[in-house]
């Protein structure tokens, strides 16, 4: 199956290893990702003041081209995979918006001009998606090393799920990333904050408050003795992960929790060594990998 | 005055202010016909320097459009007004201490992440460029697309005077080339091995000849160097 | 600004057609004139939500994962919309709003929340107002921070 990809701006560069991993572990399953030619940053966050038609060119633009794509069979979908839960959002958003509004339709087609019109025909899914759609015992077919003792506890953030009519699973309690790890063999430690914020943006302004947020939810994980967080998000990824020293700060009783991308997992349990991007991850998720015999030990 | 027929003649405005000029001029050039002298916003006259940035609109039409004055030809209707020069900060960096990758280009300037894609200025670059995609590739750290891209840029500020997010995407392409160079291609080994010969004298011989020549010998050598060529 | 407890005394002035409202504690009358329900009215066209249909219930509040940091609760920026109190766009609540959609979600009358937040927001950054300024970071800050942080918080927090 080829389907279109649409990166996002950080993982081109902070999270370097979302998309390694992605590639090689879905490629491993027969799902081939076509990086979009020409794609531009999707302008998160959606914008949701109803007379805004500027911050709609952005996401479109890159819709525009998943139907060339499709047209050039490039690719055989027109369901454009995402891997950052934030371009999910809002690359499906915008979608719908247009779809639903004919007369925002028309105009943005007018501000965009020299482009081919958008013909509301492209669809925006997450890997996630995908890979249930698959089947989750095609999944486990492939493992190799099934990430046996392994506690990995999932977290979702906010706009995997939300609002309701735009999430990839039931709002409350999502299961979908749960299946996915026991799929692979771990041990699903499930943690009532998973789906609570992280803080997100307000990490560059207020970072104390989203270190106050991220170290509730890492404080979950460490209670119930998880042994890393398994999430899908850049911006969640850094104020879980790269935030922690400002947690550390602030609450003396927090020590580390690693935090790594649900397909470097997946990565690890096909045995697509060289594609799980571990050494990108601060905390390294290695050692606890390494103490339950995960990992292969020519890295 | 040249003897021009009425036919040929069409009718612009130069800040509001009717004339009426040869329909084969350029911009620059209908505008000095018309009278005008340039002190600021002209320069080269040949395409390349960027002084003589110039928005107009056409009678019966919305759009903005954007022109070198010196390479545009006028049109009837044509309503004209120039951008000299556009408010624009080069931020001072040490080329020896950046890092080729995307958090430069946020560190210098953060309002790259403002860019809507609203391809504003593609749309007003004279030079056909690609503006808003080398904007892009340098948010996302791709500094040879980035530099690739904006190679024809010569800096005549009509997308910075024009883009909603503030933005001023000469300026990171500046940057993006610097780094391209520096970076990603390395310094150039032609040019190197030719400071070097320089530097051990290889062509003190050479030069200390043609300074003892008499101005005739050095024209004839000129010339007959150019058609050898 | 209003905390605590507020008690409303409504009355209805025949004549002037003006309904009259005072609060007990500060003992300030409100005045509900045709500028406030245009004030209401704007908010409710910029959000496209119908702001009637709050009873009030708190479910929002109680969900918001940002409270900590307000100085209104989500409900009660709900309740000075309805009565047309533009002394909201003064608050710190809409700036500190995460765009989680908690709210959204819990609503019973399916109002979405964040949508008005965001109208409110809007309301004053459409007058060249930005709440956050990047001459507040350090060089380090912004070479460190991943893309999608910075681009996130321009999008919602500036003009």
């Amino acid at each position: 199956m080829k389907f279109p990809y649409y990166p996002g701006c950080t993982l081109k560069t902070t999270a370097k290893n979302f998309e390694a991993s992605a590639l090689a572990s879905a490629g491993a399953l027969g799902i081939e990702l076509v990086e979009l030619p020409r794609w531009n940053c999707c302008g998160t966050v959606h914008s949701l003041a109803k007379d805004d038609l500027m911050h709609y060119l952005a996401p479109i633009r890159n819709l525009i081209r998943v139907e060339e794509m499709k047209e050039e069979r490039l690719v055989e979908e027109k369901r454009v995979v995402t891997l950052c839960a934030m371009c999910y959002n809002t690359l499906k958003r915008a979608n719908a918006v247009v779809r639903e509004d004919a007369e925002k339709m028309e105009k943005v087609r007018e501000i965009m001009e020299k482009e081919t019109p958008y013909g509301g025909k492209a669809e925006v899914v997450h890997l996630l998606e995908v890979l249930r759609d698959l089947g989750w015992s095609k999944v486990a077919d492939r493992v190799e090393r099934p990430l046996e003792g392994l506690r990995v506890a999932p977290y979702y953030g906010c706009l995997l799920l939300r609002p309701r009519g735009f999430g990839i699973d039931d709002v409350d309690n999502p299961q979908v990333m749960e299946q996915l790890m026991k799929a692979l063999g771990a041990e699903v430690i499930d943690i009532p904050f998973k789906t609570r914020c992280c803080g997100t943006y307000h990490t560059v302004h207020m970072k104390e408050v989203a270190a106050e947020l991220a170290h509730r939810i890492l404080d979950q994980a460490v209670e119930a003795g998880a042994d890393m967080v398994v999430l899908s998000c850049p911006l969640c990824e850094y104020n879980l992960a790269g935030r922690q020293d400002v947690i550390r700060r602030l609450f003396r009783d927090f020590d580390s929790m690693p935090v790594v991308y649900f397909t470097q997992l997946m990565a690890l349990a096909f045995g697509l060594d060289k594609a799980t991007g571990f050494e990108q991850n601060d905390p390294d998720p290695r050692p606890v990998l390494r103490e339950r015999g995960l990992l292969r030990e020519e890295l | 005055m040249m003897d021009e027929k009425e036919s040929d003649m069409v009718t612009i405005y130069v800040m509001g202010k009717r004339y009426r000029v040869p329909g084969s001029l350029t911009i620059m050039k209908a505008m000095e016909y018309a009278g005008h002298q340039f002190r600021r916003g002209c320069g080269c006259r040949g395409g390349f320097c960027g002084s003589c940035a110039t928005i107009y609109r056409t009678k019966g039409s919305y759009k903005l459009q954007g022109a070198l004055a010196c390479q545009k030809i006028v049109e009837d209707g044509m309503y004209i007004a120039q951008i000299p020069f556009s408010p624009a900060e080069k931020r001072i960096y040490d080329l020896d201490e950046l890092r080729p990758e995307a958090g430069t280009f946020l560190e210098y300037y953060p309002e790259i992440a403002r860019c809507l894609s609203c391809n504003t200025c593609t749309k007003a670059c004279p030079q056909d460029i690609m503006v808003m995609d080398y904007v892009q590739a340098a948010l996302r750290g791709d500094i040879e697309e980035a530099a690739k891209l904006s190679f024809d840029c010569i800096g005549c500020g009509l997308c910075a005077v024009r883009c909603p997010a503030e933005i001023v995407p000469y300026n990171i392409a500046q940057l993006a080339r610097r780094l391209y160079a520096r970076y990603v291609v390395g310094p150039t080994e032609q040019v190197l091995k030719r400071v070097e010969e320089v530097e051990e004298g290889k062509f003190d011989e050479e030069i200390d000849e043609l300074k003892g020549l008499d101005r005739e010998t050095l024209q004839e050598r000129y010339e007959t160097r150019e058609k050898r060529l | 600004m209003f905390t605590g407890k507020i008690a409303l005394k409504k009355r209805i002035n025949y004549d002037t057609e003006v309904i009259e409202m005072s609060l007990e504690r500060s003992g300030l009358p409100l005045r509900f004139k045709p500028d406030n329900a245009s004030f209401k009215a704007k908010v409710e066209e910029l959000s496209g939500e119908n702001l009637d249909l709050c009873f009030q219930c708190g479910a929002c509040s109680s969900g918001c994962p940002m409270t900590d940091e307000m100085d209104l609760l989500p409900s009660k920026v709900i309740r000075y919309v309805q009565l047309g109190m533009e002394e909201v766009l003064e608050s710190k609540t809409i700036w500190v709003c995460s765009t989680c959609f908690n709210c959204q979600v819990r609503c019973p009358r399916g109002i979405d929340i964040a949508n008005v937040m965001e109208a409110l927001r809007q309301l004053r950054l459409r007058k060249k107002y930005d709440h956050v300024s990047l001459d507040a970071l350090k060089p380090e800050e912004l070479r460190e921070l991943p893309q999608i942080a910075l681009i996130s918080n321009l999008r919602k927090l500036t003009a």
